[in-house]
């Protein structure tokens, strides 16, 4: 990390001054990265109900976590969402209800059993850290999980894009072309899951999905191909990201909640951009 | 950059013949399809007709793969032998897709024939290489448009190119023109027709349009949850039963004009591709 603080110290911000700023600018910039490559295929394919779904469900896995007597409940949190990102793709398959339905069943269900667990006794008041994320207190190692999941991300978009692009458009037509479409789905439910989850932590459970959604919405009002729309998309994500870092140290806000309202003066910039180019 | 959607086609016979045997679907408790045994040979347009909900779309996502079904689908090929997984080649009904999305004819076909990610953007050989694709169906105009921008007829041939690229064992065509102008359902069955010859193909075509399946099939099945009618246009079009479904048939005597080309049969599909 060392090479990273020096690094951050020759730039001339006053709000880098911190180590725990340092670290956290580092994280940031981990997961816009992340939110940035991933958001179009989410908006793409409808999953904006979906990836929020998961986001509520960490809430049982915190307390599976808890029940466990874990310190940290990071794992169990993934292996939860992973099982119910897995169960939902399951059920839109063979159910003939509607994915929204099948969803909302399970979010309410998850969300409920999560928070009657960890209120007994009325101790709740502890875990509301999760809900609107604390990245500021992020460790090099924390740090170095996220590194592991950029780079894992990355190499799934490398093999998996143009799959994921073409189920996306027509799922029988990319099944006409040798795509295992379920399998593919059902792969990015989990690979959406494991991300929402591992960094619920540090942008909080409320605003996690417009973070993933925001940048990718912003990027579609203006580009033009689909390269411009994956690059733009990570260029808002850390763009606001950044931004939103720096206004919440002088503001004395949560940093999650503020990265999103910057993603959301992007958004409405695009927004008139595409009105007046129209 | 792989170049892995090049024209090589098939043998003269590209394949020979596509053949359902007893093939059934049930979706929850309805069985759409039952006991559909069907022969489709090369170089011969196989219209499919019917009621709505009669199963036709049903059976042509049986034949992807797309569907669980019951019985067998026996693809052989001109060497006589049977491939385990066939090039097919699929036009949607219409591509249901947000229009708003910023993916490009150019990004469509690098995505679905070519193992670059897109993302990482489309190198200027591997665009001329799409054009060319493109200009089989003379849509290579159309390389940078954005997919929601297409006008009906133009998204269905930009489709018709991407389903010949590689050149498949066999063609399968949703309703392919629902929707388009009337001169663009010209075009789309005039390319169709071409590009049987050339490539001596295979094709299904789901249709409501029985003046255009008269004029381009070589033959029509009439489908009902199971096959009713099956032979020359003329033929099926004849049969009461057909004629009970769509009263307001057109003329009858209307000669297939094009029909006549691609009379070629593979008689080893007789033979050997036994049940």
């Amino acid at each position: 990390m060392n090479w990273w603080y020096w690094l951050a110290g020759l730039l001339p911000f006053e709000w880098l001054g911190f180590a725990f700023m340092k670290n956290a600018l580092l994280a940031v910039i981990l997961v816009s990265g992340i939110f940035g490559l991933m958001g179009s295929q989410v908006i793409s394919r409808q999953m904006a109900f979906f990836s929020d779904a998961i986001g509520h469900a960490a809430l049982t896995g915190i307390a599976i976590g808890a029940l466990l007597g874990l310190s940290d409940p990071t794992w169990a949190m993934v292996a939860f969402s992973g099982f119910l990102a897995l169960a939902i793709s399951w059920l839109r398959r063979v159910s003939l209800s509607s994915a929204d339905t099948v969803i909302g069943l399970f979010m309410a269900f998850a969300v409920a059993l999560g928070i009657v667990i960890l209120s007994r006794g009325g101790g709740f008041a502890r875990y509301s850290g999760y809900l609107i994320g604390d990245i500021l207190s992020i460790t090099p190692a924390q740090i170095g999980q996220l590194l592991a999941l950029l780079l894992a991300v990355a190499v799934f978009w490398l093999l998996c894009f143009n799959q994921l692009m073409l189920i996306g458009l027509n799922p029988s037509l990319a099944q006409s072309r040798g795509v295992r479409v379920w399998l593919l789905e059902a792969l990015f439910s989990l690979v959406v899951a494991v991300v929402v989850t591992v960094s619920i932590k540090w942008v909080g459970l409320l605003v996690i999905n417009s973070m993933l959604i925001l940048p990718a919405a912003a990027a579609r009002n203006v580009a033009r191909d689909t390269k411009q729309y994956i690059g733009l998309a990570v260029l808002i994500s850390l763009a606001s990201g950044i931004a939103g870092l720096a206004v919440s140290y002088y503001l004395a806000t949560a940093t999650g909640a503020t990265i999103v309202l910057a993603a959301m003066a992007v958004f409405l910039f695009t927004l008139g951009l595409k009105r007046y180019s129209n | 950059m792989s170049a892995e959607s090049g024209l090589a086609s098939g043998g003269a016979c590209g394949f020979c013949c596509t053949k359902l045997v007893r093939l059934g679907v049930t979706l929850g408790q309805h069985r759409i399809l039952e006991d559909v045994n069907l022969h489709v040979h090369c170089g011969q347009l196989t219209a499919v007709i019917g009621p709505n909900g009669a199963g036709k779309t049903t059976l042509l996502k049986a034949i992807l793969g797309d569907l669980p079904h019951t019985g067998h689908v026996h693809f052989l090929d001109s060497a006589g032998s049977r491939p385990d997984r066939p090039l097919l080649g699929y036009v949607p009904q219409k591509l249901e897709f947000d229009a708003t999305a910023p993916t490009t004819v150019r990004d469509l076909f690098a995505g679905a024939a070519g193992r670059w990610p897109v993302w990482l953007g489309i190198g200027r050989k591997r665009s001329e290489q799409i054009r060319g694709l493109l200009d089989r169906v003379e849509v290579g105009h159309l390389l940078d448009r954005r997919l929601g921008r297409l006008s009906g007829g133009e998204l269905q041939r930009v489709l018709l190119a991407l389903a010949i690229t590689p050149v498949p064992n066999l063609l399968l065509l949703d309703e392919p023109v629902s929707g388009v102008d009337l001169a663009g359902i010209e075009i789309f069955y005039r390319m169709v027709s071409q590009l049987r010859r050339d490539y001596h193909l295979s094709i299904i075509l789901v249709s409501h349009d029985l003046g255009a399946v008269a004029r381009f099939a070589d033959r029509i099945v009439f489908l009902n949850r199971t096959v009713i009618a099956d032979g020359p246009p003329a033929r099926v079009l004849a049969d009461p039963q057909v004629r009970r479904a769509f009263p307001v048939s057109p003329d009858l005597a209307l000669t297939p004009e094009l029909s006549s080309a691609s009379a070629g049969r593979c008689l080893h599909c007789e033979l050997e591709a036994g049940p």
